[in-house]
């Protein structure tokens, strides 16, 4: 099976492996080694009224699409069968209507996003490669992710991702994947699984880091710092 | 009671010229790199005016310094934690200033300067410093420098606000101001207090502000935090920046550039002894009129022996406390209170205090019936409502008792100095009304106006060869390894030049042409 299909074999089970040990590896070195140039890379000085609505939309769309994917993928179908909760309650009351929120405000943010990133002279001129990339890259993987969701899924009603998709996410990170779970999945969820694995591939090299550097400690801690070094 | 010790600066407007010569000496020794451009560690405005960023003191649109909550204690005019959280503030921090409210930086199109010869005389023209695009200038440093553009600009001034007259009406008799400005290392600071990654602290030893730039993640919440706007965003490196107080002078006992390049001997630098423990508690006095005295009452008596004690228990050096002793900033908020805070009403309890400028008033009786009576200038502070209602709104929270008193000792100290070298005759009992007596006048009088630098800077120097590990601290104190902190990369072409063999004196006929850099 694996020698009638190698190129299959590489993008399900290894292609996955290289991406998420490059996320993996390549934050810690970036935390450890670079974490000076961890920040959030805040464009708001240079233009802020575009940046109100994108920044707003995009953060609530994507941090809610994060977790939908994590409560989608990573919950087997087996427990919320358990609770009696349907295919048809499962997707059409919970995952869709949710989905269709966050995603919205996602893609909608997104573009907004990108399209100031180009769009305004200031914010084009302080801007690196790197963050042209990767709002472009953004911009094409939350549209890659919508047409699955929003298209691709309902043309084709035989396909459940919870059976195939699903599973074969969760034997990733159990480290022994079964490709032919991915060969009958519909072309627009392949291109976004793909797409989404370079995302995280290439995330500790870019501005995206930020969202690892969260300042929970801000929350607890007293207000006024007072530094002092240790005397000999 | 747990004792610090903060070096602090009195400013004496009524010496200030406005000339901005600490501004640029300021520029050209922190802020001249890429990124940095738009950045005035120091500036000095002119009052009344709209200021820099625009209208900065206008609190209700900034939200910057603190409030005092429905409980009475402190809390950031900007949100509290749990409200920057839900309103999700760290995604977009709707108080931060825009680039536009300071305004963006230029240079010249120098180039077409040197070209063949044409028909009509060429111009530069000005070329943005982030796009590298012409533009049209509208708004720059100091636009309404000298009350240019007033009264068109003039009515923005929020401090304005406070004061019921009608200043159009009396344009012709208003008076204007210098007001020089950088960071004000509170004591209580708002930024520090605003960061969410840690990265701000005031020093121990000193209280000096800064930006840990290794930790900074530019969530820019310091920006906002500030209500004097003076902590920047570096739009190349991403982080926050401000003034560092000149610490590797001051560590030298050295005054800061601002302090040692000012023309007119204005700056003072010293030390003073606060009790660190009773900061908030002196904030969160709800009267604004009485912030300033509030604050006041933080600062400790260096020559009282139980101080002293408990300062050396509490880790001060005898060198720091010999400085309080003496310092010049203690004499003239604490002893003299004749230095006032700016704007004690955010409750940031700043440690950069301001002398009032007696001089506009003086100027307004100037050939009147003054020269025959001089006694008339004490009706006359009373008189002149609007200064003394502005002064009061900037320094003092609205307390004009204070910004009185100032003024008749200032006044007083004058004629009496006034009526001695002109050999006339002065009552000296007088003197006791201001609370000052012949040595305490001639002392003050020798500290104001002659100004002597070792009078003005008093400054311990900070032992730093005591610091276990001072490697430790690189890049936590000043700014990373930004590209432009050196101007190398900025004129590598004539390093270059030197490298072919070119000599330096052709090298300087080369790039530097009549005061204007060619590169």
């Amino acid at each position: 099976m694996i020698a009638s299909h190698p190129f299959q074999f590489f993008l399900w089970a290894i292609y996955p492996y290289l991406m998420l040990g490059s996320f993996v590896f390549g934050t810690i070195i970036r935390f450890a080694f670079f974490h000076p140039t961890v920040t959030a890379k805040s464009s708001e000085l240079l233009e802020k009224k575009t940046l109100m609505v994108g920044s707003i939309m995009f953060h609530v769309g994507i941090i809610g699409v994060f977790f939908g994917h994590i409560i989608g993928v990573l919950i087997p179908k087996a427990w919320t069968d358990a609770l009696g909760i349907s295919d048809e309650f499962y997707h059409h009351i919970i995952a869709m209507p949710a989905g269709a929120f966050f995603g919205i405000l996602a893609t909608v943010g997104v573009y907004i996003l990108c399209f100031r990133r180009f769009h305004d002279h200031r914010v084009f001129h302080a801007s690196s490669t790197g963050d042209l990339v990767v709002i472009v890259a953004l911009t094409a993987e939350i549209t890659l992710g919508m047409l699955s969701s929003f298209v691709a899924g309902p043309i084709n009603p035989d396909f459940n991702y919870r059976t195939s998709l699903a599973i074969w996410v969760r034997q990733i990170f159990m480290f022994h994947p079964d490709f032919r779970l991915m060969l009958q999945v519909p072309l627009m969820f392949k291109f976004h699984v793909i797409f989404g694995f370079m995302i995280f591939g290439a995330f500790p090299y870019t501005r995206l880091v930020h969202a690892l550097a969260l300042p929970w400690q801000y929350v607890y801690r007293r207000f006024i710092v007072y530094r002092r070094r240790p005397q000999i | 009671m747990r004792i610090k010790a903060q070096i602090g600066m009195v400013l004496n407007l009524d010496k200030c010229i406005g000339c901005h010569t600490c501004s640029v000496t300021c520029k050209n020794t922190w802020t001249n790199r890429p990124g940095a451009e738009y950045m005035w560690f120091n500036n000095v405005e002119t009052k009344p005016g709209v200021g820099y960023p625009k209208r900065w003191e206008d609190e209700s649109h900034y939200h910057g310094g603190w409030e005092l909550n429905n409980k009475g204690k402190l809390q950031l005019k900007a949100g509290n934690k749990l409200n920057k959280i839900a309103l999700g503030k760290i995604f977009y921090n709707p108080d931060m200033p825009e680039l536009d409210d300071y305004y963006e930086p230029w240079t010249y199109d120098y180039q077409t300067l040197f070209g063949p010869e044409k028909k009509h005389q060429p111009v530069a023209r000005a070329k943005s410093q982030i796009t590298g695009e012409f533009m049209d200038l509208k708004n720059g440093p100091n636009w309404d420098d000298d009350l240019a553009g007033s009264p068109n600009t003039f009515d923005q001034d929020p401090n304005m606000k406070n004061i019921e007259t009608d200043i159009k009406a009396n344009f012709e008799q208003a008076f204007m101001m210098y007001l020089p400005r950088l960071c004000e290392h509170c004591l209580n600071a708002p930024c520090v207090a605003s960061c969410p990654s840690g990265a701000m602290y005031k020093r121990d030893e000193d209280g000096i502000v800064l930006v840990d730039q290794e930790r900074c993640r530019g969530w820019r919440f310091c920006m906002t935090g500030c209500p004097y706007k003076k902590v920047y965003f570096n739009w190349r490196t991403n982080k926050a920046e401000k003034c560092t107080f000149c610490y590797p002078r001051i560590e030298e006992g050295m005054p800061t550039v601002c302090a040692e390049t000012c023309v007119g001997r204005i700056r003072y630098i010293g030390a003073m002894l606060y009790d660190a423990d009773r900061v908030a508690e002196a904030a969160e006095e709800p009267d604004d009129t009485k912030l300033y005295e509030s604050q006041l009452s933080l600062f400790l008596d260096p020559n009282d022996p139980e101080i002293i004690e408990q300062a050396r228990a509490d880790g001060i050096s005898d060198e720091m406390l010999t400085a309080a002793q003496n310092s010049p900033i203690y004499r003239m908020a604490v002893t003299e209170k004749i230095a006032f805070p700016l704007h004690p009403e955010y409750r940031t309890m700043p440690m950069v205090w301001y002398v009032p400028p007696l001089s506009p008033i003086m100027n307004y009786f100037e050939g009147r019936d003054s020269i025959n009576n001089p006694e008339m200038i004490f009706p006359g502070i009373d008189e002149m409502r609007i200064p003394v209602d502005y002064l009061a709104s900037l320094l003092t929270g609205g307390n004009t008792e204070a910004i009185k008193a100032a003024l008749y000792k200032l006044a007083m100290m004058r004629l009496y100095m006034r009526a001695r070298t002109s050999g006339k005759d002065f009552d000296v009992e007088k003197l006791g009304r201001v609370d000052l007596n012949e040595r305490s006048a001639t002392s003050l009088y020798r500290l104001l106006a002659i100004a002597k630098y070792e009078d003005r800077f008093v400054i311990p120097t900070n032992h730093k060869e005591q610091v276990e590990d001072g490697y430790a601290e690189q890049g936590s104190l000043g700014y990373d390894e930004c590209q432009g902190c050196t101007l190398a990369p900025q004129h590598s072409s004539m390093f270059r030049k030197a490298e072919a063999g070119k000599s330096t004196a052709e090298i300087y006929a080369e790039t530097f042409y009549g005061g204007i850099w060619r590169d």
